[in-house]
């Protein structure tokens, strides 16, 4: 069925592109001021909205979800996201969560690993082995399924727990992270991240300490990037911050990632779900 | 029942426990989390998670520090500049128009030895005719003109690009010439886009 809906899906996308391209080429003509520029750049995204690959992606993460997978085989409809065992909806907008099984705080990729290793009997460390999917390779299975179960919250409010100690303590941390400078460009994530209106080139810059900067910012990911031709999960665009921060690789799904998607969810709280987005 | 009444005690106890006495984890916790959670990859290696005494003051002040600290970092960070031997200022600005086009260098997707660039138009505008410029920074269009091109610019400038805190200790530029992100060569050219007066920067 996927394959079915990829061909006008492309076209559309490509349709897009090509008038987003025309739109930019038009604002480098007439661009006189950053205001000219933005609505450029507004233009484009507004394009892209209009053919979202990231659909294929879910389609085929809801299929795998209830695949009967793993030495064990079972499907993943018994993992407990925290609203239940089986209970999908809703699931990713109230994450990262406590967990008391394994008395921990985890964000969505944390929980689906764990999931995956303990229903589905997989090797934990084949799972976490490659998260992402590199150029031109098929999403990983990680990234499909991210990209059903966020679908599967589109349109819900964000509510990322704050009421057992380990949520407050993973929010504590995760705030020291974002205002930590470090490396060797001094940076800190605030360092673009916590001013309003900060763009680097054209690409602006959500300031997490205002409300409505980090709902719209925490709400559009996971998302398909344009660029990239894959779809990319919450873990990826901490990793991928973090190597232009010119930190070391943050571990995937380490704490220390849980922590700062934490302070990040809590900040965007109240925003809708729109994810899987689209992005250049 | 004084068996029941005890555990009763030991349970709301325990709620208790868990509900009243948060206390937010101390930085040495937060560090011990934070270290466990990154690995080395390339050339970005774990040591880079060791702040230095800047850093630390800058992010523990909310990028505000004492006037004393903040002057005492300031005097470090401008003892560290080493100005150019021969006294040469500037090099090729075309050369300079590239270094500040490319973003590379120090990243762990980066390769060892691979020249870094400066990627100043990430954070600010230089020539007129790049529309993709970032507003981190200042905009740097007609830097030379509106400065004038006198030596005293020059050595500022120069300063400034070496190790940004000599001037304000908290700066979210990077130290180009301390951090070794460029090397003097690559300054002088950066220093030509934004001083010599052919440059596009001062058209």
């Amino acid at each position: 069925m996927p394959r079915q809906r990829a061909l006008p899906l492309l076209r559309t996308l490509a349709l897009t592109l090509a008038g987003a391209v025309m739109v930019l080429g038009a604002s480098v003509a007439i661009a006189q001021s950053d205001d000219e520029t933005l609505k450029g750049i507004e233009a484009y995204r507004q394009a892209l909205l209009e053919g979202n690959p990231a659909e294929l992606v879910s389609a085929r993460g809801e299929e795998l979800w209830k695949a009967v997978r793993g030495p064990k085989k079972v499907s993943l409809e018994k993992c407990d996201l925290g609203m239940g065992p089986g209970v999908v909806k809703g699931a990713y907008a109230r994450m990262p969560r406590y967990f008391a099984d394994s008395d921990q705080v985890m964000d969505f990729e944390a929980r689906l690993v764990h999931c995956m290793v303990t229903l589905q009997g997989f090797d934990r460390a084949e799972v976490v082995k490659s998260p992402y999917s590199g150029a031109g390779q098929r999403q990983t299975d990680i990234e499909t399924l991210t990209a059903y179960v966020v679908e599967e919250s589109r349109g819900v409010s964000i509510a990322v727990p704050q009421d057992h100690p380990k949520e407050k303590a993973a929010y504590d941390r995760g705030r020291q992270l974002f205002y930590m400078r470090s490396g060797p460009y001094d940076f800190a994530c605030s360092t673009c991240h916590g001013v309003d209106n900060q763009r680097i080139r054209l690409q602006d810059l959500p300031n997490f300490e205002k409300k409505e900067p980090a709902q719209r910012a925490f709400s559009t990911w996971p998302a398909y990037r344009v660029s990239q031709g894959a779809l990319r999960t919450m873990q990826w665009r901490i990793n991928d911050c973090f190597r232009q921060q010119r930190f070391p690789e943050p571990i995937f799904i380490s704490q220390g990632t849980i922590d700062l998607i934490t302070f990040l969810g809590v900040k965007a709280a109240g925003g809708k779900m729109d994810s899987p987005a689209i992005k250049r | 029942m004084k068996q029941k009444t005890l555990v009763l005690a030991v349970a709301a106890a325990a709620v208790l426990s868990a509900c009243a006495t948060y206390t937010p984890p101390t930085r040495e916790e937060t560090m011990a989390v934070i270290n466990s959670s990154f690995r080395d990859r390339g050339i970005a290696k774990v040591d880079r998670l060791n702040q230095t005494e800047l850093q630390k003051a800058c992010t523990e002040t909310g990028n505000n520090p004492s006037k004393d600290v903040r002057e005492r970092l300031e005097k470090a960070a401008l003892a560290t500049v080493k100005y150019p031997a021969d006294g040469k200022w500037l090099g090729d600005f075309k050369q300079g128009e590239r270094i500040a086009q490319t973003g590379v260098g120090m990243q762990w997707s980066d390769t060892a030895g691979v020249p870094a660039g400066g990627n100043c138009y990430a954070c600010h505008q230089l020539s007129k005719a790049e529309i993709s410029y970032g507003n981190i920074g200042p905009s740097l269009n007609n830097y030379g003109k509106l400065r004038g091109y006198s030596d005293d610019i020059k050595r500022y400038t120069w300063a400034k690009i070496w190790n940004t805190h000599s001037f304000n200790a908290c700066s979210s530029m990077p130290r180009f010439g301390d951090a070794g992100i460029l090397t003097e060569e690559q300054i002088r050219h950066v220093m030509a886009l934004l001083l010599d007066p052919a440059s596009p920067v001062n058209k």
